[in-house]
């Protein structure tokens, strides 16, 4: 169905990431969301605070990020499309809630735009090293999707996606901006309501009595209801059966999360969301996302200039990982060359993947700004000697 | 016209990132080109250093960033200092010149280019606009941006109410940088 | 309630107990120990909810972690079992998104005011709508006894092995202060009382806070000699003195000393709902979309 014209602010804007991700966020029909101050990110709760009174739905400035990251899951289980934004620290703090939407599989998105870190960091300034926090960082074992825009327009386009994804799936996803992105301007073209396309929550059509929370089809994925609608749900934390009812045995244990792992990893060659440019008879391809991949393409394009076969790969959707890409790829390569903001996270990723078929060699940057160019292409050329 | 990097430098509090802000909106919006402004700023409002790098081309932009700009404008003397060792060879120079005295550490072949911008301002009836003179000057030093895209960019920019002062700054910034401009090449 | 007569649940005579229509028949035996108090609240609390008047397809019950933390588990409502602590926050974005919900949050002390401390301060300086009621036994039952932000100066607990020397909350004085428009303190020898307030809550437009003490007989009484459940509330009837409209600041508690119970606070102050329509409706008149007054979508 198409979004509701209402939050859609159709036009031609010159602005920044953070609030080209609000709009996305309204465009995909987001009405409620629950925060906490914190740069870089604020300038997106900023202008959803002010947007929201005239659109029609609710920001409340919480606590803290723990109060934020399970205010917007209520509002999930009462109807609404929901999202938080942090950065590092904050992120840190909501690990707790990204585990009970993941085991409760409720639909929301976090957004979390990267400093530099650990703990208190480099408040203004950016990095992309929150990539396996995102992945692994609340206990136990569940899958997310995350993506990873390059541009304020991306923030745009991408965050509907984020929305779209976040409702078919039943689970927390997270919106990688990074300090640049969100506080670089640029053109963002916001097309016509009727044109952008956002996906329902899967409603239930069955009756009070017949539903049963957590049963599900061949998509893994279950039919969701709202608190009020009469069919008197039980959701737990706890370790649940398809009634939601907590059962804490191994059996139950086994067969939720064989589940909420599967309906991911299921549908992970759907997921797959990359960018390639001249990959195809590369000798050394540069996997890269967000901020980086900019600065890469200056890299790849000098490398290509000095005579060299350079792809680039960039990751738009970095969670699930294409892995079966990485791996095809690999044994026509001379290597991969991935530079990150942070000491080498998805170039661990990019190694799995390549299983030893092809060098991987990492480019890292503790973050603070952006790699120069040259940095990288000194890795390109050495990669493909 | 290919690639073309500017940094724009002040203390926060002149209208640094609103006068790169409309500078990007001017080429970008209006004009039909490309363009993209990273701000960075110190954690006080008031007084710090501040800038703005503004790369416009008819392509799309891969690096965002600014290392040695081809035009550089400056409103303060510790942006003058910061920023001149950085100026390309060759490239141009805007400047304050009320504010800053240029000195030996100009690059070889530079065309620098000033403007009494806050006296301007000032003659119009208010201090704030000096940035808004500034980008009329570099529309009319540079001719980066046409003038009905700046003028476009200053109207959908400033404050509801202040668009005849602002247009009016403009203006004299505009006229005096086409004069000086003028002068320079014949 | 007890776990030897479920399932079935049948009282030796031919008629259902007549909370059963409040309970998840299928979830039942229960957890809570011989002596507790926790499914006396739970009592109180359903016959509350009939009295109420209320659509209990609107009713939405709350709850965090630990024993009182399984309540929202065995009423047949719209129930969430949440995280430690976070039961208000969680409670909060539940309300917000559709307003025409009756959120009540039912949780322990070690839950709603220990980890969850910060999330009940600002709940209730916001006079968010929604009942919290704390079953108070004064420790954590669930992990196995250890000292709680309520266990009173003396007592024994597993990790205060020689005597609690931590100063306790006086919660009716802390709800008070931050500002709940509704404050009440029973046992659960008070069952009329305490079924009358949580009937008063439920139709009470705020933030209300409702405390109902309780016996842990495994982990609170036997440990400090206090005798079982049935001696608890015996203290309870002993010691209680009724003082409505006390001032909340008289009201803390000490050791096995004078309990005193009653409604201390029934007053009236704008939602956080109420406050936001009216006050962005002032500033920006016919632009402002009012939120969840009319509610016809939803």
């Amino acid at each position: 169905m198409h979004a509701d014209p209402r939050g859609v602010l159709t036009g031609v804007h010159f602005i920044d990431g953070d609030h080209a991700a609000c709009e996305g966020a309204l465009a995909a029909g987001c009405r409620f969301v629950a925060g906490y101050p914190i740069t870089p990110s604020t300038e997106v709760v900023e202008r959803f605070a002010s947007r929201i009174p005239t659109v029609g739905g609710v920001f409340i400035q919480m606590e803290d990020e723990i109060a934020s990251s399970i205010a917007i899951q209520g509002a999930a289980w009462a109807g609404k499309k929901v999202m938080t934004v942090t950065s590092g620290p904050g992120l840190s703090l909501m690990m707790e809630h990204v585990g009970l939407a993941a085991i409760t599989e409720t639909p929301c998105v976090f957004v979390d735009v990267q400093r530099g870190g650990p703990s208190t960091g480099l408040p203004t300034l950016p990095a992309q090293a929150d990539m396996m926090q995102v992945k692994w960082g609340s206990h136990g074992d569940y899958e997310v999707i995350a993506l990873s825009p390059h541009s304020p327009q991306e923030c745009f386009d991408l965050m509907i996606k984020a929305f779209n994804l976040a409702e078919t799936y039943r689970v927390p996803v997270f919106f990688m901006m990074d300090e640049v992105v969100g506080h670089m301007t640029e053109r963002v073209v916001i097309p016509p309501a009727e044109q952008i396309e956002v996906v329902e929550r899967r409603w239930t059509r069955k009756p009070p009595g017949e539903y049963r929370p957590y049963d599900t089809d061949e998509s893994l994925v279950p039919e969701m209801v709202k608190a009020g609608d009469g069919y008197r749900i039980h959701i737990t934390g706890l370790t649940h059966d398809e009634r939601g009812y907590p059962a804490m045995n191994p059996t139950a244990q086994d067969a939720m999360v064989r589940r909420i792992c599967a309906k991911i990893r299921q549908h992970a060659e759907k997921l797959v969301d990359v960018r390639m440019d001249g990959v195809e008879g590369a000798e050394v391809v540069v996997v890269s996302y967000g901020i980086t991949s900019r600065v890469a393409g200056a890299a790849v394009a000098e490398a290509r200039r000095r005579g060299l076969k350079v792809g680039h790969l960039r990751l738009v959707i970095v969670w699930p990982f294409p892995a079966r890409l990485v791996r095809e790829l690999a044994p026509s390569l001379k290597a991969f060359v991935v530079p990150e903001l942070n000491m080498g996270q998805m170039a661990l990723e990019v190694e799995r993947a390549a299983a030893g078929r092809t060098r991987t060699i990492s480019v890292p940057h503790a973050g603070g700004t952006v790699h120069e160019p040259e940095a990288i292409l000194e890795k390109i050329l050495e990669a493909a000697r | 016209m290919s690639k073309t990097e500017i940094r724009v430098g002040g203390l926060g509090g002149q209208g640094v990132i609103l006068s790169a802000q409309i500078i990007g909106k001017a080429a970008s919006i209006y004009d039909d080109k490309e363009a993209t402004l990273i701000q960075s700023f110190g954690p006080e409002a008031r007084g710090s250093a501040c800038s703005a790098q503004v790369t416009i081309d008819t392509e799309t932009i891969g690096y965002p960033y600014v290392k040695n700009p081809d035009v550089l404008v400056v409103m303060s003397p510790d942006a003058y200092a910061q920023f001149i060792p950085t100026l390309k060879p060759g490239g141009w120079l805007l400047y304050e010149e009320d504010l800053i005295t240029l000195d030996e550490r100009v690059p070889q072949g530079v065309k620098a280019f000033g403007i009494p911008a806050t006296r301007f301002a000032e003659e119009l009836g208010r201090r704030l606009v000096l940035n808004i003179v500034m980008v009329g000057f570099f529309a009319g030093v540079t001719g980066l941006v046409s003038y009905e895209a700046i003028t476009n960019a200053v109207k959908t920019s400033v404050p509801k109410g202040t668009e005849d002062l602002n247009l009016r700054a403009l203006a004299r910034g505009y006229e005096y940088g086409c004069e000086l401009a003028r002068n320079s090449s014949s | 309630m007890s776990a030897t007569e479920a399932p079935g649940f049948k009282l030796g005579v031919d008629i259902d107990n007549p909370v059963m229509p409040y309970l998840r028949r299928d979830r039942i035996p229960h957890i809570w120990c011989p002596g507790c108090g926790i499914g006396t609240t739970v009592n109180c609390f359903a016959r509350a909810l009939t009295e109420s008047g209320l659509n209990l397809d609107e009713v939405a019950i709350v709850s965090g972690i630990g024993c009182t933390g399984r309540v929202a588990g065995y009423l047949n409502l719209d129930s969430f079992h949440t995280t430690h602590g976070r039961a208000i926050p969680f409670a909060t974005g539940l309300k917000l998104a559709n307003p025409k919900l009756k959120v009540v949050v039912y949780s322990g002390d070690g839950d709603l005011f220990a980890i969850g401390g910060n999330h009940f301060v600002h709940a209730a300086r916001r006079n968010m709508d929604i009942m919290v009621v704390c079953v108070n036994n004064f420790t954590y039952g669930m992990t196995g006894g250890q000292v709680a932000p309520t266990t009173p100066l003396g007592p024994t607990q597993t990790t205060m092995p020689y005597g609690n020397f931590e100063n306790p909350f006086n919660l009716p004085f802390l709800a008070d202060a931050c500002g709940a428009v509704y404050v009440a303190r029973w046992t659960v020898y008070h069952v009329k009382q305490l079924t009358r307030a949580m009937k008063e809550g439920l139709n009470k437009k705020g933030f209300v806070f409702i405390e109902a003490l309780s016996p842990c007989p495994t982990l609170y009484s036997r440990r400090n000699r206090l005798g079982d459940g049935v001696d608890q509330v015996k203290y309870y009837k002993e010691k209680s003195v009724i003082k409505n409209d006390a001032n909340t600041k008289d009201v803390a508690l000490g050791f096995q000393s004078e309990i005193i119970v009653g409604k201390f606070v029934d007053r009236e102050r704008p939602t956080w709902l109420e406050a936001m329509n009216e006050h962005l409706g002032r500033v920006l008149g016919e632009r402002y979309t009012p939120y969840g007054v009319t509610h016809v979508e939803d």
